[in-house]
């Protein structure tokens, strides 16, 4: 094992339409941020890591290079990294692996996307080859539908009981997006609004998807000796990381049982010397661009039972008051800048246990979990921080 | 009001000419002659479709060649209602994965074969566990879509 890591900073961007700038301008704006946050500057940085969605979303290749000045990188090493929707969570590893490692003391992660610029379902499609699967990976919602009636299938559950948990969990992170000042989607909806709304892919309707943004997210993370120089008290720990990929092809992978993100989550758990994650974790921020999908992720990553998850969203275990709750910041399901939208799941769970979440902090949370998945569902990507080294 | 500033439309188109290889080939061959071709894993025993050349899982060599089952059991499906840039085929669809009898991962292709604009009926007629076969384009050209889609049976 390595050195001790902490999370000491974060910034983040305004997230929504941001027509308002190009899109250097956008990353920068989540690095100043950071850097006023921590009353550090480029200077003190040795390293620096940024990642997106493939190039095909942003219209530009080689993004770490269009965006090298606006992380201030100028003089420094720098890394991208990129692994489809999990590209955040995978950047809190890079950056991870580089401070543990000995390498750097302070690294600098930023990821960032500007959805609205570019066809996000027509570059998710360019994931796969065009000689089989592209002609019938329909985007995101295409995949995910198939996979939460796969799930719904093998567990026999009510379609009826489903549908109310996924509108439940579309309403409670709807109403938490109020209480974060960088979320995209803030609107009130009733269950009603949910179940009625527009079909994308059966039985995912409109507010069961996550919308389009733009935004960026910066996060620093120190060794244990830059933390002791710089006298912080308050920084957030990396306790446990686990990532896992299955197979290319989406036909040769269990969707209902899903093997990466039970392997990710195991990993994490095991490093944290976590056993017990309902009881253990005091906050995640779960991955959620579809509420059918973030049930599924409940169960892989043990918070409940396989096939138990509508039942204990219903009774409340998630919600904000209840014995885990999750997304807290309204996730993804509000906000979702893809490159950055891992980082920000990161960078939510780091604030948790920092104290600093704001108004939807949960109160004296001291672990939490941060979470991603990519590839075309095939990759998921595990975070845990706590207060306490 | 915020002021308003100016934006540039553009576009990437770059030509690209891939290899198949020999397997992919062989593959196609077979969907031009109505043929479904996997291959079989020596070490773990899968069949896998459509053939690929190495094991995923035990990276070895899948040199035995297997023509599968043109039926199989539906285990997971999606009606897509949205359409974006570049889309090879038009919706309203149903993406499916079919599970072909004697294969040992799903075959990614499209149900279809009645009225997909009526919702209510794709609802009562697609379930998860239905027998689905392959229905074959009268002008193959040696592609996936060869197969036009699967149809309840």
């Amino acid at each position: 094992m390595g050195r001790p890591v902490a999370i000491i900073g974060v910034g983040q961007t305004n997230h929504g339409r941001r027509m308002d700038v190009c899109y250097p301008d956008l990353v920068r704006e989540a690095v100043v941020r950071l850097y006023e946050e921590t009353g550090l500057s480029p200077d003190d940085i040795d390293g620096v890591v940024s990642g997106t969605m493939p190039s095909m979303m942003e219209g530009v290749a080689l993004t770490h290079f269009y965006f090298a000045d606006a992380m201030q990188a100028v003089g420094k090493p720098i890394l991208k990294t990129e692994t489809c929707g999990s590209t955040g969570v995978s950047l809190a590893h890079t950056a991870y692996y580089w401070v543990s490692s000995g390498m750097a003391d302070l690294v600098l992660a930023v990821g960032h996307e500007k959805m609205n610029e570019g066809d996000s379902q027509a570059t998710m499609t360019t994931v796969v080859e065009p000689w089989y699967q592209r002609y019938f990976i329909a985007g995101a919602p295409g995949v995910f539908s198939m996979q939460s009636q796969m799930w719904s299938v093998r567990y026999g559950l009510d379609e009826e009981k489903v549908r109310d948990a996924a509108a439940f969990i579309s309403v409670t992170h709807h109403d938490s997006a109020f209480d974060n000042p960088y979320a995209h989607i803030k609107m009130k909806v009733t269950m009603d609004d949910v179940k009625t709304a527009r079909v994308i892919t059966y039985p995912v309707r409109l507010l069961d998807v996550c919308p389009n943004s733009d935004g960026a997210c910066a996060v620093l993370f120190a060794s244990d000796k830059m933390v002791k120089k710089l006298g912080l008290d308050k920084v957030a720990w990396v306790k446990g990381i686990g990532y896992r990929g299955e197979e290319y092809y989406f036909g040769d992978s269990d969707k209902a049982v899903w093997q990466s993100a039970v392997g990710a989550a195991q990993q994490a758990y095991d490093m944290a010397g976590i056993k017990d994650p309902r009881k253990e974790l005091d906050v995640a921020e779960v991955y959620n661009p579809f509420t059918f999908q973030e049930m599924l992720f409940y169960e892989c990553f043990g918070f409940c039972g396989l096939g138990e998850a509508p039942d204990q969203v219903l009774k409340g275990t998630f919600a904000r008051d209840g014995e885990l709750p999750c997304d807290p910041s309204g996730g993804t399901l509000c906000t979702n800048p893809i490159g950055a939208t891992g980082l920000v799941r990161t960078a939510e769970a780091a604030l948790q246990v920092m104290g600093k979440a704001g108004d939807h902090q949960i109160p004296g949370a001291k672990t939490a979990l941060g979470h991603a998945m990519g590839g075309v569902d095939q990759f998921n990507g595990i975070i845990i921080v706590g207060s306490e080294l | 009001m915020a002021k308003e500033y100016k934006t540039i439309k553009t576009e990437l188109r770059l030509p690209y000419e891939l290899a198949y290889g020999a397997t992919w080939t062989k593959f196609f061959e077979g969907m031009e002659n109505e043929i479904i071709y996997g291959t079989k894993c020596l070490k773990c025993g899968r069949v896998l479709v459509p053939a690929r050349s190495f094991c995923p899982r035990c990276f070895v060599d899948t040199d035995e060649w297997v023509e599968t089952a043109q039926e199989g059991t539906l285990t997971a499906w999606s009606y897509v209602n949205y359409s974006y840039f570049g889309q090879p085929i038009k919706p309203p669809f149903i993406g499916a994965l079919i599970r072909l009898d004697g294969t040992d991962v799903d075959f990614l292709h499209l149900v279809g074969g009645f009225d997909l604009s009526d919702f209510d009926l794709v609802r009562k007629t697609v379930k998860n566990g239905m027998r689905v076969k392959a229905v074959w384009s009268d002008e193959r050209k040696g592609n996936v879509m060869d197969i036009k889609y699967f149809e309840a049976i």
